[in-house]
């Protein structure tokens, strides 16, 4: 084939398949300052005639999104924060820290990974019916304290610290905490930003488990609100669209912005340990 | 009711319950107000009109303060299942009157014929019988109706009058004749709507029918019987015949212009549709169409008994307030003002006598059809056993089954979906002397 | 503090929460799923009963079950290999020394990976309207009738599908973008002076080499297929004529929806022995043949 044509080709159906991915979220992002109705028109109208804000006002001011809002922001960082702590003292201790059973209590944890995470939800609700979280907060937060794969992660790249590291702070009398935070956690920087976008990400999308714990419209998070909006408000699909953008807009930020993390820490939880 | 599967309202919304709902919590960051906050669940679109309707009960009522939540019809039934399960129930809640039995079943509402006998404003004589009786649930009062619903027809006068017709059909020979003659499937032209996803109607002919749907005590499953077989032939013919397009509300879209531009001459619809046909059709069309009882296998009139009641849950803790909420609801003069709202039907006759309830030509069919509507059967597991009833039935419109193989499809499936409630009953003992399970 | 008790204390909090938040109702589902939990027992424990198989057995000659999987299975057996086809394409796209702004395609290829399903599927529903829907006005200027594309029971499972490989394929993008990057370029270089074609460079040194990450991500890709739910749950809600339902949507319906729990948690059992079966039966075949 002819090296020019060859780049063309190449080049032009990146550009096509750029197209493809990106055109749906243009095009959310457009509809969403079109004026009521005038999506449902034909030809489709690819940009608003006078953009305006009015189905974000009607949102925030009507539709309770900045609830919604609220409450995935808050979630979200929870789950990050609290799963951030656990994993990495889990993941560390799996790698670097000896002790009887080791292996096999991290490949029965792995082989957790096989099971779907639907397969416990209807013991977990009736247990946290009995504990009384149903609908709160907590219900959402608790389950996602600590995950598999995020242990998996930060093993992965723990298990690159040299151990005499390690030996020679505990020859100095350092105590194994005080060795965590002093010189573990300082070498696991990348890991951390890697597994706190990843956490906060599956978060902030996540869908399934809100949807049965969360009752009440106060604690919706946005998927679940959106969910309930699209349910009642279908017909408005330039308000629906405007609540997409909100939901969608802050993790493609932050992805945008982290994406090096985010793509690093994608790779290293595909090899096999 | 049928709130579980009525058809979205497709108005462009004006949020005023999520707004009431953002109020109430920016209100929640004040210093805490005195008195009670109510939470009071709606489901569909009566929670947009309610918060217009709650002003002057809070004018009225200055200890109380009403919270309320809209629940989208389609997980409504979820959500209400899933707070009960969590401890987390509203304080009051509209209810459709087919989802009263399971939520009666789980203890979880608050029993209100003391109440009741107490209230100067309930007044049970003066609400529609069958409709009060959807109620009452083996012999313990759980709702107060809010609004009623009972399915009739819609139907274009002036198609009616240019194929030679003059009256509306009062039984089903004449409906099927009127049918057929306004009926061009080349064209595109059916003489009716039935979605096929919805089991009101099929539901409603078969209600019409002098055999119940279900038998021994509502332990088995009744759908092999004549009538009921009679109702469902009926239903599937119209759609064999194509007199009626088999497709569902999804796909149907927005059934209320093809009305106005002749694509069905009928509509099987609920009470909420004058409002969307007087908002939707031009003023030009509006002495086109005109609402009648439904047509019987031999006369008109008798219906399904829908609606929504208010009922109060057994772990609120303000009941008292939730009980001066219903009674504000249920005065006739607030009830007049949210059929203005909403074109929600008021259960009470008195209701009924003043001003636009009593004059409108197109509310007169209900009006008369209330009289006679007839309840769906009163056990937990109806609204499942109708959910299959409607998917047998479409299998049946699709040609994929006889109308005998589908009774007894359906009867099948009714029975295994009773067989827990037949092991309940059985083994009812008195509370005291209650053991275990073998 | 000796290193053992020290690896138990850091152990102790992440352990704790798999424990009770995962283990433990794992282990509770399998329980239920031999009780008849219903309304009835919701109401009053006294009404549970142990029905041993019971569940199993009635789901076994359901056929809303049989359906529910038959959806499932046709979503995973033309949703994987479409998806990870279009990864594979776009990674080798990406890959080629011909492609220029590759950081710039692969965040745009990447992009939809990151959204939230809910949202996009929001999105995607006004794409595939019947009447004002982009996807038939574009089909209608090439003269394609109108499609019925949610509405259509033949129709909306591809749509879905459709719409699940758009959101995913990026992800695996990005992993065989890896694996490709990790082949040897004199590999190529060889065969190239031997005259081979593009094709045979493909099947011969490209997929071979690729094998174990193809394996690895077909495994993940088809666990994560077979749990389908948000898509349907918002686009079509099951329907049309429940041509939608999944597995996990039948699971859904009938615990938080009729409250079945105890047949609901046989539906995720069943659905977890059907995935393990399925994973192993890919790693066997893996390990025997030649085809990656």
């Amino acid at each position: 084939m002819n090296p020019r044509l060859a780049k063309a080709l190449v080049n032009g159906l990146l550009l096509g398949g750029a197209v493809v991915a990106l055109f749906p979220l243009l095009w959310m992002l457009s509809v969403s300052f079109m004026a009521p109705g005038e999506a449902g028109a034909l030809p489709p109208p690819l940009l608003p005639a006078h953009p305006g804000w009015a189905n974000y006002r009607e949102l925030f001011l009507r539709a309770g999104m900045g609830r919604y809002l609220l409450n995935s922001v808050l979630v979200s960082g929870a789950i990050t924060a609290l799963s951030l702590v656990f994993n990495l003292m889990a993941g560390y201790a799996f790698a670097k820290l000896r002790f009887a059973g080791r292996e096999r209590l991290f490949r029965a944890l792995l082989g957790a990974l096989m099971i779907p995470t639907q397969v416990a939800m209807l013991p977990l609700f009736l247990l946290l019916k009995y504990a009384g979280l149903v609908n709160s907060y907590a219900g959402v937060v608790m389950p996602g304290m600590a995950a598999v794969f995020g242990i998996f992660l930060v093993r992965q790249y723990a298990r690159g610290i040299p151990d005499e590291l390690l030996e020679a702070a505990r020859i100095d009398g350092a105590g194994e905490w005080r060795i965590f935070v002093r010189i573990v956690l300082p070498l696991l920087k990348p890991i951390i930003a890697t597994l706190a976008i990843f956490s906060f990400l599956a978060a902030w999308n996540d869908f399934m488990w809100p949807l049965i714990v969360l009752t009440g419209q106060e604690h919706y998070t946005l998927p679940i609100g959106l969910a309930s909006l699209a349910r009642e408000h279908a017909q408005d699909s330039e308000l629906m669209m405007a609540g997409s953008v909100v939901t969608v807009l802050p993790v493609l930020l932050l992805f945008l912005s982290l994406q090096r993390y985010y793509l690093q820490g994608l790779l290293l939880g595909s090899v096999k340990g | 009711m049928t709130a579980g599967t009525r058809p979205q309202r497709l108005r462009r919304g004006r949020w005023l319950a999520a707004a009431a709902l953002c109020g109430a919590w920016l209100g929640g960051c004040a210093p805490a107000p005195p008195g009670q906050e109510l939470t009071f669940w709606t489901i569909g679109r009566e929670g947009e009109a309610i918060v217009q309707l709650l002003p002057a009960f809070e004018r009225a009522h200055p200890g109380i303060q009403v919270k309320v939540q809209q629940l989208p019809l389609t997980a409504a039934h979820q959500k209400l299942l899933t707070a009960f399960a969590g401890g987390s129930t509203p304080d009051l809640s509209q209810l459709g009157n087919t989802w009263l039995p399971e939520l009666a079943a789980l203890h979880a509402l608050e029993p209100l014929q003391a109440r009741v006998d107490r209230s100067a404003v309930v007044r049970p004589d003066d609400y529609f019988t069958s409709i009060w009786a959807t109620n009452v649930i083996d012999g313990t009062l759980l709702g107060v109706p809010w609004y009623v619903d009972t399915r009739l027809l819609f139907y274009r006068r002036d198609l009616l009058r240019q194929a030679g017709f003059r009256a509306p059909p009062r039984n089903w020979e004449e409906w099927r004749r009127q049918l057929a003659a306004l009926s061009d499937p080349p064209r595109h032209r059916y003489a009716i709507l039935l979605p096929t996803n919805e089991y009101e109607q099929l539901m409603s002919l078969a209600l019409q029918q002098p055999d119940p749907l279900l038998r021994d005590g509502d332990r088995y499953g009744n759908f092999e019987s004549a009538g009921f077989k009679h109702a469902l032939a009926f239903y599937v013919d119209t759609f064999r015949l194509q007199q009626a397009p088999p497709i569902s509300n999804v796909e149907a879209g927005n059934p209320w212009t093809e009305f106005g531009r002749g694509v069905y001459a009928f509509y099987l619809s609920g009470p909420w549709n004058i409002g969307e046909f007087r908002s939707r059709l031009p003023a030009a069309q509006q002495d086109d169409w005109a609402t009648a009882p439904l047509p019987g296998p031999r006369t008109a009139g008798i219906g399904v008994a829908g609606g929504s009641s208010l009922v109060i849950f057994r772990a609120s803790k303000h009941k008292d307030a939730a009980w001066q909420l219903i009674e504000y609801l249920s005065q006739p003069a607030v009830q007049q003002r949210f059929y203005a709202l909403l074109g929600d039907l008021p259960p009470r006759r008195s209701s009924w006598q003043d001003g636009a309830l009593r004059d409108d030509p197109k509310l007169r069919a209900f009006r008369e059809q209330l009289e006679h509507v007839r309840p769906a059967p009163a056990v937990p597991e109806w609204e499942r056993i109708a959910n299959e009833m409607q998917l047998v039935a479409a299998e049946a419109i699709a040609g994929r089954l006889t109308i005998d193989q589908a009774a007894a499809e359906i009867d099948r499936r009714a029975d295994a979906i009773l067989a827990k409630r037949r092991w309940v009953l059985d083994h009812a003992v008195p509370a005291p002397t209650r053991e275990h399970p073998p | 503090m000796n290193p053992p008790r020290a690896a138990w204390l850091f152990l102790a909090p992440a352990l704790l929460v798999l424990g009770v938040f995962f283990l433990l109702p794992v282990l509770g589902a399998l329980v239920l799923s031999l009780t008849d939990y219903d309304l009835y027992a919701l109401a009053d424990l006294h009404n549970l009963r142990f029905v041993a198989l019971g569940n199993y057995w009635e789901l076994l000659h359901r056929p809303l079950f049989w359906s529910a999987l038959g959806h499932t299975v046709y979503f995973v057996a033309v949703g994987v290999p479409l998806s990870m086809g279009a990864s594979l394409g776009a990674a080798m796209l990406l890959n080629s020394p011909l492609a220029r702004c590759k950081p710039l395609f692969r965040t745009a290829l990447f992009a939809p990976v990151v959204t939230t399903v809910v949202a996009v599927a929001v999105i995607w529903r006004y794409l595939f309207n019947t009447r004002y829907g982009m996807a038939n006005y574009v089909l209608g200027l090439v003269g394609v009738h109108p499609v019925d594309w949610l509405g259509d029971p033949h129709w909306a499972m591809p749509t879905i599908i459709l719409f699940a490989v758009w959101k995913n394929f990026g992800y695996n993008m990005v992993i065989f973008l890896a694996g490709l990057q990790a082949i040897p370029p004199e590999l190529y270089e060889a065969a190239r002076i031997d005259g081979a074609s593009a094709w045979r460079q493909f099947r011969h040194i490209t997929l071979p080499m690729l094998k174990p990450t193809l394996l690895m991500v077909g495994i993940l890709t088809v666990s994560g297929y077979f749990q389908l739910f948000a898509e349907p749950y918002v686009m079509t809600e099951g329907g049309p004529l429940q041509s939608t339902v999944s597995v996990l949507y039948l699971m859904y319906d009938e615990g938080f929806k009729w409250w079945n729990l105890g047949s609901a948690s046989a539906v995720a059992f069943l659905l977890f022995v059907i995935m393990f079966a399925v994973t192993a039966l890919m790693l066997k075949l893996s390990r025997h043949g030649e085809e990656p």
